[in-house]
């Protein structure tokens, strides 16, 4: 991944963040209950925005759109929707 | 035996941050594709959602060189691309590996609008990877009729459910005479994994078509989308299987299905779940119509059962 900031070319880099800060679009967030989780990954292999850290379950809320794809998916429900405030 | 999801590599591809919506099986299916393609990739894409959720100049959601190509030319921009790489190595100007050259497309640019160029491309047997990812309907654009969308479903153009069946396009790409046809899911992600693995390994033309539960243009909760697409392969819906050299091979649980050990689950729960399906179950010939979507299925399992059996 290469900065932009050293010229504007008019060719796009790859970048976090291509469509802004998604976590904003999020209506419910998901929150992982970490002494049921058994570390099987599943959540990790199916976020489609990839803000799972696979060794940890930790969740990057900045660009996490709360699809709740991991929280049907976990097989122990470890992972719970909890509504935005 | 398909890769386990430990043993997945951790590249990641597809970078958080993108314009696609949440829950995107798109999005989902492409970091799987990511995972097993690796950086050295060229990717082209026509216009699809994947186009739309690439995100907003000068930021990149994929970590590819990328290239927007028009609707139709999804076949022949990458025979283009393949060919000019391959002169680049024989003049000694590009060293080491060649990158693996692969259009993303949608079923519009596949079933409709980009079959020529595809099927140009399939007879050329150029060195390429031609992904479909399949949410049977123009999603991109409000969901409209495609050649993909099967009996009975809404879309904007078919307000009272399309009438026709939909085509077997990987089975049209396997009549090509290509060395590698496969289908795919999103809710088996290894079973993706080591098809596209075993496809970049194989020179010429290959297709993979890739089933994307969209629930926008289909119409159900948003977290469903896995739950979805393992419906529609336990259905029969959907059947996993992969053709290396023109030899079918079924891909479990449609190996199960095909074979006759297990037998499909019903329809009904599948189509219900569906808005799509929704004003097909309001009239007074519901039954009807939902034993017509049952009978294509029927019809799709038995006929690929005898046509595996054609190994010449």
């Amino acid at each position: 991944m290469k900065s932009v900031t050293k010229a504007y070319r008019p060719i796009s880099w790859p970048m976090k963040g291509a469509g802004g800060d998604t976590g904003s679009w999020r209506t419910h967030r998901p929150v992982v209950d970490k002494e049921n989780c058994t570390k099987c990954q599943i959540c990790w292999v199916y976020c489609p925005e990839a803000v799972i850290d696979r060794n940890e379950s930790t969740i990057d809320y900045r660009y996490c759109k709360g699809c709740g794809v991991c929280a049907k998916e976990c097989p122990t429900g470890a992972i719970s929707m909890i509504k935005e405030e | 035996m398909t890769t386990s999801i430990k043993k997945l590599p951790d590249t990641e591809q597809v970078l958080s941050g993108n314009g696609a919506c949440g829950g995107c099986p798109a999005t989902m299916a492409l970091r799987i594709v990511g995972k097993a393609l690796g950086s050295n990739a060229i990717m082209l894409l026509t216009p699809s959602c994947s186009v739309a959720s690439m995100g907003m100049t000068p930021k990149l959601a994929y970590n590819w060189p990328c290239i927007n190509i028009t609707f139709a030319t999804a076949g022949s921009s990458a025979s283009g691309i393949t060919h000019a790489l391959e002169i680049m190595k024989e003049k000694g100007r590009l060293q080491g590996e060649l990158p693996t050259v692969f259009s993303w497309v949608g079923d519009g640019g596949t079933y409709d609008i980009g079959f020529q160029a595809l099927s140009a491309a399939a007879e050329r047997n150029d060195n390429m990877i031609f992904f479909c990812y399949n949410n049977e309907a123009y999603s991109n654009t409000g969901v409209q009729r495609s050649g993909a969308t099967p009996r009975g479903s809404f879309t904007t153009t078919t307000p009272t459910g399309k009438r026709q069946p939909k085509k077997n396009m990987a089975l049209l790409m396997l009549e090509h005479n290509i060395p590698y046809v496969a289908t795919a899911t999103v809710a088996y992600p290894g079973d993706l994994y080591d098809k596209v693995v075993k496809a970049k390994n194989i020179p010429g033309m290959k297709y993979i078509e890739i089933l994307a539960p969209c629930y926008l243009g289909w119409q159900f909760d948003m977290p469903e989308t896995v739950q979805m697409s393992r419906m529609a392969v336990r259905n029969g819906a959907w059947l996993l299987w992969e053709a290396e050299n023109g030899k079918i091979d079924f891909n479990n649980p449609s190996s199960q299905i095909i074979s006759g050990k297990k037998k499909a689950e019903p329809v009904n729960e599948y189509v219900m779940k569906q808005g799509r399906f929704n004003r097909l179950l309001k009239g007074s010939d519901a039954e009807q119509r939902i034993a017509e979507i049952q009978g294509d299925i029927d019809h799709q399992i038995a006929f690929m059962r005898e046509r595996a059996k054609i190994t010449i």
